[in-house]
C-alpha cells in the first residue's frame, strides 16, 4: 500500500487548521466561529495522525482519539454557553458582547 | 489605699475603652452611667486617698508609685509613675468632682445628640490624660497628658463635625497650641540634655545645684517650658484659639476650656517654679504676660454679643491672673485662683448651657432678658458664679483668691505698683463685664421664650458648684480678715511662701478695702450702663471713637487680624507660588506619560473577541517564527 507521504498531511493539516483560524477571525456569527474552531482541532489531530503513520507509531492515533474527547467536551461546553449568550444577548452575534472595553 | 492610685486615671481610661469599642451598640442609660460613673468612681478614689495622703506623714513630702517603665533606651528610661503631693492632690480632687459634676450635667444637656457614646468616650478620654498631666512624677509622662488633653480639645471643639466652622475651630486651637509645644518639646530636650533626667522631683534638685541664678541656660530652658505653658492656657500672643474653641459642646467648655486643661500651664509652671525661680527675667515676663492678656481679654468681654465668648474671654482674663501670681512668685495663690476658678467659671458656663437649652440655642445676650423668674434655680446659681468671678467683697470665693493675688501683685518682691494697677483695672473691667451678663440675660424684658426647663441632672451640679464658690475661699483668708492659712499651709510641703519685705504688710487691709471698692463700683457701673440707662452706653458706642473701639474690642483687639495679615496670608502666598515649580515638571512629566500609556493600552481592549483572537494568532506566529528562524 503506497502511504502518502507526510508533508501532504501535514499540509493539508496547515490549510486546515488556517481556514478554521481565518473562519474564527471573519465570522460573528457565535455557532459558526465553533465550528470554525472544530475545524482547527481536527486540523490538529490530522496532524498528529500524519506524523504517527510516518515513524508508525501507535502514539498519533492515540492522540487523535483524545483530541476527539475533548472536541466532544468541548462542544458540550462551547453549545451550553452559545445558549446562555442568545439567552442574554438575544442574538448570536458574537460583536454585541464588548462590555468588557476598555 | 493609697496604692490603688493608679486607679485613678485607670477608671475613666477602661470607661473610654468600652465606649469608644462597643458604645454604640448599648443602650443611651447603660453609655450614661458607664460614661460619668467611671469619673464619678474616680472622683471617689480620689477622695478616700486624699482623706487618707493628709492624714498621714505623706503630705509633708510625696509619695510616689511606678506602675511600668515605659521604655528603656540607652539610659533614658522615662517610667510610667505617678506622684502624689499636695500640689497634684488638689488638682486630682478638682478635676475628678469638677469632672464628674460636668459628666452628670451632659448626661441629660446631651440627651438628645445622635452621639452620645462618642462625646462621653472622649470627655472620659480627657479625663485621663488631665490626670495623668496633674499625676505624671516625670515631664515625660507629663508630656503624654498634655498632648493627650490637647487631642481630647481637638475632637470635642470640632464634635459636631458637620458644621465645617466648627472644624475650622477645632483645627486653630489644634494648631495654636502645636505652636507653644513645639517649644515645650524643645525645652525638655534641652533639660534631658543638659541634666540627663526628666524626672521631676530630680530635675529641679540639679537645676538649682547647677545653675546659678539668672544663667542662660536656666533663662532659656524657663523661656522654652513657658511657651508651651502659653499655647495650652491661651495667654498673649497665643489666646486667640480660646474664643473659637466655644463652637464644642457647652459641657465641654466648661470642663476644658475653663475648669481643667486651660489651667495646665498654670499646673507646669508651679510644678516646676524652682526653674523659674532660677530665671528672674522669664519670671518677670510671665507677670507681664499675665497683666497684658487680663487687660486684653477684659477689654475684649466688655463688647461680646455671645455668651459664651464673653465667658470664654473671661478665662483667658482670670489665667492671666494667675500667670501674674506666678510671676511675682505667689504660687499657692496661683494655685487658689485656679481651684476657685475651677468652681464658679464652670459653674457660669454649664448656667449658660442651662439658658442656651432652655431659648432653644440662643447665645446671643441681647436677644435674651428677663430669665429671671423664668429659671430661678439656673439665675441663683448663675448669680453666685457671676458674683464669685466679679469678687464681690467678704461672701464670695472669687474675692479672696484675687485679694491674694493682687496683694501678693503689690507686696512680693518681685511685684509693683504697676502690676497691681493692672490687676485693679482688670478687676474692675471683671465685674463690669460679668454684671453687664448677668443684668442683659436675666433682667430687663423678657425677649425670648423658655421652651424646656433642665431637669435635675443638670440642677444639682449647678448648685454644688454655687455652694462650692461661695464658701470654698473661706480655707484661705487674708491676714486681716481672720488669718486663716489652711490652703497655703497645705500646700506649703511643694509650693514655698511668698516673701514680703518688712513694712508693707500693714499695706493688706487698704489694699484689701481698695479691691473691694473696686468690685463693687464695677457692679454698680454695669448696672447704670446696661439696666438702668443703657442710653448712655449706646451713645458712647455711637461715637466715632467709641464706634472704633467697640469694633476692635468685640474683635479680641484685633489680634485675628494681625496674624491674618502677618503670618496666614504670607504663607498661604507662598504656597501658591510654590504650587508650579520646576520640581514638580518632571512628577507631571511622569504623570503624562503614565496617562498616555494607559490611553495605548486601554485601546486595545475592545471588548470583542475576534480582536483577541487576532492577538493570539498574531502572538503564535510571532512565537513559532522565532523558534524556526532564530
Amino acid at each position: 500500500m503506497a502511504s502518502v507521504p507526510m508533508e501532504h498531511g501535514l499540509l493539508l493539516a496547515g490549510i486546515l487548521f488556517g481556514l478554521g483560524f481565518l473562519g474564527v477571525l471573519v465570522r460573528r456569527n457565535i455557532v459558526f466561529m465553533l465550528m470554525c474552531v472544530e475545524i482547527m482541532l481536527n486540523a490538529a489531530a490530522l496532524a498528529f495522525v500524519a506524523a504517527g503513520s510516518r515513524w508508525a507509531q501507535p502514539d498519533g492515533q492515540v492522540m487523535f482519539i483524545f483530541i476527539l474527547t475533548v472536541a466532544a467536551a468541548e462542544v458540550a461546553v462551547g453549545l451550553a454557553l452559545v445558549l446562555q449568550f442568545y439567552r442574554g444577548f438575544r442574538t448570536v452575534d458574537m460583536d454585541a458582547a464588548d462590555r468588557m472595553r476598555g | 489605699m493609697i496604692d490603688l492610685l493608679w486607679l485613678i486615671p485607670a477608671l475613666p481610661f477602661a470607661g473610654f475603652l468600652v465606649l469608644i469599642l462597643a458604645g454604640s451598640r448599648l443602650p443611651r442609660i447603660v453609655v450614661a452611667v458607664l460614661g460619668a460613673g467611671s469619673v464619678g468612681f474616680s472622683a471617689v478614689v480620689a477622695c478616700l486617698i486624699g482623706i487618707e495622703f493628709i492624714s498621714s506623714p505623706l503630705v509633708k513630702t510625696s509619695f510616689t508609685r511606678t506602675v511600668w517603665t515605659w521604655m528603656s533606651f540607652e539610659g533614658f528610661s522615662p517610667s510610667t509613675s505617678f506622684c502624689l503631693d499636695s500640689l497634684s492632690l488638689l488638682m486630682v480632687l478638682v478635676v475628678t468632682v469638677v469632672g464628674f459634676l460636668i459628666h452628670l450635667y451632659s448626661v441629660e444637656f446631651m440627651a438628645d445628640d445622635d452621639a452620645y457614646h462618642r462625646y462621653f468616650a472622649y470627655m472620659n478620654l480627657f479625663v485621663t490624660a488631665m490626670l495623668v498631666l496633674v499625676l505624671a512624677d516625670n515631664l515625660m509622662l507629663l508630656y503624654l497628658g498634655w498632648e493627650g488633653v490637647g487631642l481630647c480639645s481637638y475632637l470635642l471643639i470640632g464634635f459636631w463635625y458637620k458644621d465645617p466652622v466648627n472644624a475650622r475651630a477645632a483645627m486653630k486651637a489644634f494648631v495654636m497650641t502645636r505652636i507653644g509645644d513645639t517649644g515645650m518639646i524643645v525645652g525638655l530636650f534641652l533639660l534631658y540634655n543638659s541634666l540627663g533626667t526628666l524626672e521631676i522631683h530630680e530635675l529641679m534638685v540639679r537645676a538649682v545645684r547647677d545653675w546659678p541664678v539668672g544663667s542662660v541656660m536656666a533663662t532659656v530652658a524657663a523661656a522654652l517650658l513657658l511657651c508651651g505653658a502659653l499655647g495650652k492656657s491661651a495667654q498673649l500672643p497665643l489666646q486667640t484659639w480660646l474664643p473659637d474653641a466655644m463652637a464644642g459642646p457647652t459641657p465641654v467648655s466648661a470642663l476644658i476650656h475653663a475648669a481643667t486643661m486651660v489651667t495646665a500651664g498654670v499646673y507646669l509652671i508651679a510644678r516646676t517654679h524652682e526653674l523659674f525661680a532660677l530665671a528672674p527675667a522669664v519670671q518677670a515676663a510671665v507677670a507681664v504676660i499675665g497683666v497684658a492678656t487680663l487687660l486684653v481679654a477684659g477689654f475684649s468681654a466688655l463688647a461680646q454679643q455671645d455668651l459664651k465668648r464673653v465667658l470664654a474671654y473671661s478665662t483667658i482674663s482670670q489665667i492671666g491672673y494667675m500667670f501674674l501670681a506666678l510671676g511675682v512668685g505667689a504660687w499657692s495663690a496661683a494655685m487658689f485662683h485656679f481651684a476657685i476658678h475651677a468652681f464658679f467659671k464652670s459653674l457660669l458656663f454649664l448656667g449658660a448651657g442651662a439658658i442656651i437649652m432652655s431659648t432653644h440655642h440662643e447665645q446671643n445676650m441681647f436677644r435674651l432678658g428677663g430669665l429671671r423668674t423664668q429659671l430661678p434655680v439656673t439665675f441663683w446659681t448663675f448669680l453666685a458664679g457671676a458674683a464669685s468671678l466679679a469678687a464681690l467683697p467678704l461672701i464670695t470665693s472669687g474675692f479672696y483668691s484675687k485679694d491674694a493675688i493682687l496683694w501678693y501683685a503689690w507686696s512680693s518682691e518681685k511685684g509693683s505698683v504697676w502690676l497691681w494697677l493692672g490687676g485693679v483695672a482688670g478687676a474692675l473691667l471683671t465685674s463690669i463685664y460679668t454684671f453687664r451678663m448677668v443684668f442683659l440675660i436675666f433682667f430687663g424684658e423678657a425677649r425670648t421664650k423658655v421652651y424646656k426647663r433642665p431637669g435635675t441632672a443638670m440642677l444639682v451640679p449647678l448648685i454644688v458648684l454655687a455652694v462650692l464658690s461661695m464658701v470654698a475661699g473661706f480655707i484661705e483668708l487674708p491676714h486681716t480678715l481672720g488669718d486663716v492659712r489652711l490652703f497655703s499651709g497645705y500646700l506649703g510641703a511643694v509650693l514655698p511662701p511668698v516673701p514680703i519685705p518688712p513694712g508693707q504688710a500693714s499695706l493688706e487691709g487698704i489694699l484689701g478695702i481698695v479691691a473691694a471698692a473696686v468690685s463693687v463700683v464695677g457692679i454698680c457701673l454695669a448696672y447704670l450702663l446696661f439696666l438702668k440707662v443703657p442710653q448712655i452706653a449706646d451713645r458712647a458706642a455711637s461715637t466715632l471713637a467709641g464706634r472704633a473701639l467697640h469694633r476692635l474690642w468685640l474683635e479680641g483687639c484685633g489680634f485675628d487680624w494681625l496674624y491674618q495679615r502677618l503670618l496666614v496670608f504670607p504663607f498661604v502666598t507662598i504656597a501658591r507660588i510654590n504650587r508650579s515649580d520646576f520640581i514638580d515638571f518632571f512628577y507631571q512629566l511622569a504623570a503624562f506619560l503614565a496617562e498616555g500609556l494607559h490611553q495605548g493600552l486601554s485601546a486595545t481592549q475592545t471588548g470583542r473577541t475576534r480582536h483577541y483572537a487576532v492577538g493570539i494568532g498574531v502572538g503564535a506566529l510571532i512565537i513559532i517564527g522565532m523558534a524556526v528562524w532564530l
